[in-house]
């Protein structure tokens, strides 16, 4: 019985993996795991495929039965892990047997725990794809955060258990009190007054209660908007533009003064100025900020985008030599 | 005397809609398992469950508070 049995689902546990990519053309965001570097790790940690499917849990993880020989490994927000009510390491890889029972306490650091499982999580593919898109109800486990009772299908297994593997100290994520955010000034930049733009960038913003896998609203500071007369095509808010494409991880501002992070799950386009994009490797460090938590913005080149992501690789290439993967 | 804290961070509220009684008040019992708060995030309502028995002897929280993973809401004298 290739299956792990949902006991509780947690908060908003939800089956991701490395994204449904190529379509946001026809208007389909990614989704995807939304902390790629802890996702990663935690498919390593169990040797599966970086790109195999696993669980992304928020705030509150879940707990799950296992119903044959398997290795977990969990990693991402740091929580109180049990199995069978004793503590675990996290960025572990664990052997567990059939009716074993992972659990989780509350989490002292991040907000996103990440539970890959030796084999991955085998939803049915849509588009390439085993992500939960949930806005639309598609991929993942019947498009939807799992919840008690769920019985999730397990891949084959592809690698040897290895009990014991763990990540080293100088891999592991920090969670620092104010999160800084690399961040590419534009599109619409332009929208914002001098000023604005500038006191934009040395705000302290706080993460509101509506925070999720569609996007982050933040709340700190005030916003001035340049006069204009409102451009054919546009809706009448000084935040309107004439529709585009919103980059993934853009910020826009619509009518007032409460930013937005559009992130993995979120709508690919539409009418609102979008006055900067948080480079794609530090999406991982908004995925690990949580309500009530604090993020700053650092305006840095595409050039220094580029390379943080090349950055991102090289750690999780050097870890994976590391755990001899 | 103990405190419950909350487990999740988002906005507090203590009643079940704004027209219902507070779900515990001062002076109330209350049992494991009990739903003595709401904490909203993520565009849901979570009910905050009360992880032991005793009476309420302080709400630290008032409606609409803003509430961080961890932070106290209810103490109460266990019995």
């Amino acid at each position: 019985m290739n299956e792990v049995l949902v006991r509780s689902g947690g908060l908003y546990t939800t089956v991701q993996d490395a994204g449904r990519d190529g379509y946001y053309a026809i208007g389909m965001p990614p989704s995807g795991a939304m902390d790629r570097y802890s996702f990663v790790a935690a498919n390593m940690l169990v040797g599966n495929p970086d790109s195999a499917a696993a669980l992304e849990a928020t705030y509150l993880g879940p707990e799950l039965e296992f119903t044959d020989p398997r290795t977990v490994a969990v990693t991402g927000a740091r929580a109180r892990v049990t199995v069978n009510g004793d503590p675990v390491p996290q960025w572990t890889s664990l052997r567990v047997a059939p009716g074993d029972v992972l659990g989780f306490g509350a989490l002292s650091a991040g907000a996103r725990p990440y539970v890959a499982v030796s084999g991955g999580i085998d939803v049915p593919e849509y588009l390439n794809s085993r992500s939960t898109y949930k806005l639309t109800g598609i991929g993942g486990f019947e498009g939807r955060a799992l919840a008690e009772g769920d019985r999730l299908p397990l891949g084959g297994l592809q690698a040897p258990p290895r009990d014991g593997l763990s990540v080293p100290e100088e891999f592991l994520p920090e969670f620092p009190e104010v999160v800084q955010l690399r961040l590419v000034v534009g599109l619409c930049s332009y929208r914002l007054t001098e000023r604005s733009l500038e006191s934009f960038l040395e705000t302290t913003w706080k993460v509101t209660k509506d925070a999720d896998r569609i996007g982050y609203r933040l709340r700190g500071g005030t916003i001035e908007f340049v006069e204009r007369e409102q451009p054919f095509g546009a809706g009448s808010d000084p935040a309107n533009v004439v529709d585009l494409g919103y980059p993934i991880g853009s910020v826009q501002i619509p009518g007032g003064n409460e930013p937005i992070i559009l992130l993995n799950d979120a709508v690919t386009g539409g009418g609102y100025a979008t006055v900067g994009t948080v480079v794609s490797a530090d999406r991982d460090r908004v995925a690990q900020t949580g309500t009530g938590g604090h993020v700053r913005f650092t305006p840095v080149d595409v050039d220094t985008a580029v390379q943080a992501r090349l950055d991102r690789e090289t750690r999780l290439s050097k870890l994976r030599a590391v755990l001899g993967r | 005397m103990s405190t419950m804290n909350a487990q999740l961070p988002g906005v507090f509220y203590r009643r079940p809609t704004p027209d219902h009684a507070p779900f515990v008040e001062v002076g109330g019992k209350v049992e494991p398992g009990q739903t003595i708060a709401l904490i909203e995030v993520m565009k849901t309502y979570n009910e905050v469950k009360a992880d032991r028995s005793g009476t309420v002897s302080r709400i630290l929280l008032d409606d609409g508070d803003e509430v961080e993973a961890g932070q106290g809401i209810v103490e109460v004298d266990e019995v």
